[in-house]
């Protein structure tokens, strides 16, 4: 299949940080490809470069090195702008620690990213409607912090495929949840999958979740060993 | 993100750090609030002193012996026939009337009471040269000039502290410098105190001031007022009479031992004087507006350090450099604007309430809020907000996604 087929595609990717003297190698020539509409987990000891893979593939950093097309656009050539707007239509995060501001209400957690994105027609009905689909009609005007563990990554849930995006990411979506609410997280993740045929990237260090996916990419100090 | 949305979010955040946010605006309407007030104050001061030198008369030329630029052997006074020949028609054709005057500060008396207010030597027609009304009374007369009488007119400052009151005094008996003289009228306030009271004088003939009062020689003159016939003819009279000084003063090569001052040297010299009050009461008050804008900037470091998170949050849901930039702007800007606007409202009051106060200790003058003060205000607080707001919202808008993420 060619470039143009695939959701990411990533040749001999690395990233290198300079610390002081010493350079730290926290991938080095990665590459990988992932079709439209597959479900991925990302799996790997701790420092083998998850979050940093993650990072690159969802255009919140550069590699050092190596090319990286996503939805068939080379990437490591766009300015930061072009960056901004790739991360606000073409993908979706969620993020560990939820990431929610925390004096807002659900409802503006998740009309965000609608804001950057320029139209203002119905933002708000929108937003609702995010809400609506992962469960959480009735705690619309709750802040954050009025709300439980699994229903703010619900709210992050929602803030990501607001903008329908073709790629959500999510990086260790359950680490900070308790087994119940993080398997009802991944069943909305894989509903939406489903649903949508949304492309899903899950890291996580929890096998049973991995079960759940198509697909294992198994890294170890910063190399792929298996996938 | 459009500006609506911005100024949304900018009012959501600064509500969210309500107590920070107008700890931030208080110090803005301080240094707006010092400005307007000090600009007012200045601005008050000028027309009041302006007006007064104004109210001395119209057309008003001052001529006076020695020269303040140049020094002069040989100085001679000023003189009755000085003052003769440059009322003569002939010789100074732009000259309306002349009025000589021999002055001095001297103690005045009556009953219990004493006042020392400034002792004017005059003739008849020092009244229509400086404009003086009378509130009862009649003006100083020629027989009062040639008879050396001792009569006096005394100033409402005078008659309000010798006697309490400004009326029914008209041949009562006051002591001055301990010689009794009898009280033939009483003048009208001419208020506008700054310019050396005019309302705490007594007027008495020039003649009777020389022998009595002030010790002169016999026709000495300290200071000679003239009025030009218009104000056009300033210049011309003011000409007339240095050349008739030169003459009788056969002082026609060198420097002049005389000086002619206009109204209008003494209104520029105000003038200048206040501008440079007024400037530098602005001066002072800008600094403190100054110091607000250093307290914009500071709490905008903060809030960018304290939000380092959310920022990276922002920049992964896809906002721009511009976004920010624009977010933390409109904050800056919004802090300035709400200290810019509640500061000239507090200026304004400021300014309302020294007017009070200077009216109520006797100096009345109207500190005056112009619209350039306003727009002056208003503009420097709004740069000041976005001069000291660019550099934290620089410092936010070029904080690395991930970085900034990663942020604890
Ligand atoms: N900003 C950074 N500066 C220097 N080194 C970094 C930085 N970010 C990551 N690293 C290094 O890169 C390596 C990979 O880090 P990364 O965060 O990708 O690991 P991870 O697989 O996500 O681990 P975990 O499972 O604990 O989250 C680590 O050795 C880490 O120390
Ligand atoms: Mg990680």
């Amino acid at each position: 299949m060619s470039k143009k087929g695939k959701a990411i595609v990533a040749k001999d990717l690395s990233k290198v940080y300079q610390m002081g003297e010493v350079q730290v190698h926290a991938l080095c020539g990665v590459s990988l490809e992932i079709k439209h509409g597959e479900v991925v987990a990302i799996m790997g000891p701790s420092g083998s470069g998850k979050s940093t893979l993650m990072n690159i593939i969802g255009c919140l950093d550069r590699p050092s090195s190596g090319e990286y097309y996503l939805d068939g656009e080379l990437v490591s050539d766009l300015t930061d702008d072009q960056l901004a707007v790739i991360r606000n239509r073409k993908v979706g995060f969620v993020f560990q620690n939820f990431n929610l501001l925390s004096r807002s209400s659900a409802l503006l957690n998740v009309e965000l990213p609608l804001r950057y994105a320029g139209n203002r027609e119905g933002q708000r009905e929108r937003a609702a409607v995010a809400l609506e689909a992962v469960g959480l009609a009735d705690r619309m005007d709750h802040k954050p912090m009025e709300l439980s563990g699994g229903q703010q990554q619900r709210v992050a849930v929602a803030r990501a495929i607001i903008n329908n995006p073709a790629i959500i990411m999510a990086d260790e979506p359950t680490g900070n949840l308790d087994s119940k609410s993080g398997k009802e997280i991944m069943k909305l993740l894989l509903e939406l999958n489903q649903k949508s045929g949304t492309t899903l990237i899950v890291v996580t260090h929890d096998p049973r979740i991995a079960e759940e996916t198509e697909r294992v990419i198994q890294l170890y100090d910063g190399r792929v060993v298996d996938s | 993100m459009d500006i609506v949305l911005a100024l949304k979010e900018a009012l959501e955040s600064l509500n969210a750090n309500r107590m920070r946010a107008s700890l931030t605006i208080l110090g803005i309407v301080i240094g707006v609030a010092a400005v307007i007030a000090m600009l007012a104050v200045g601005t008050g001061a000028q027309d009041s002193i302006l007006g007064s030198i104004s109210g001395i008369g119209t057309n008003l030329l001052f001529v006076f012996q020695g020269n303040l630029q140049e020094e002069v052997r040989n100085e001679q006074p000023l003189t009755m026939n000085d003052v003769n020949a440059l009322g003569d028609v002939f010789q100074a054709p732009h000259v309306e009337a002349v009025a000589p005057v021999v002055y001095g500060t001297v103690n005045v008396t009556f009953g219990g009471e004493s006042s020392s207010p400034e002792v004017y030597g005059v003739t008849p027609d020092y009244q229509n040269v400086r404009n003086y009304n009378l509130l009862e009374g009649s003006f100083i007369t020629d027989e009062n000039v040639n008879g050396r009488a001792s009569v006096a007119l005394i100033g409402p400052d005078v008659a309000d502290k010798l006697f309490g009151t400004r009326t029914l005094l008209t041949g009562e008996t006051i002591r001055i410098d301990g010689q009794p003289f009898r009280v033939i009228g009483v003048l009208e306030p001419k208020g506008g105190g700054s310019f050396g009271s005019q309302d705490n004088v007594v007027l008495v003939p020039i003649t009777t001031a020389r022998v009595r009062l002030l010790e002169r020689d016999r026709d000495q003159v300290d200071i000679v007022y003239v009025q030009a016939l218009n104000s056009d003819d300033v210049p011309q009279a003011t000409e007339e009479i240095s050349q008739i000084l030169r003459l009788r003063h056969h002082s026609e090569v060198g420097a002049d031992d005389f000086t002619v001052f206009s109204q209008d040297d003494f209104l520029s010299v105000a003038g200048t004087i206040t501008n440079i009050l007024t400037i530098f009461l602005g001066g002072i008050a800008a600094i403190s507006l100054l110091v607000g804008g250093i307290g914009i900037m500071n709490i905008m470091l903060v809030s960018v350090t304290e939000r380092t998170k959310e920022i990276g949050l922002r920049k992964a849901l896809g906002a721009r450099k511009s976004d920010i930039l624009l977010q933390f702007l409109t904050e800056s800007s919004l802090l300035s604007l709400f200290g810019g606007v509640i500061g000239i409202i507090v200026g304004w009051l400021i300014a309302f309430v020294i007017g009070k106060v200077a009216t109520a200790s006797g100096t009345p003058f109207t500190p005056t809020v112009g619209l350039n003060a306003i727009l002056l205000a208003t503009l420097f607080s709004t740069a000041v907000g976005l001069f000291f707001g660019i550099y934290p919202a620089n410092r936010a808008a070029n904080l690395e996604p991930v970085e900034a993420l990663r942020y604890e």
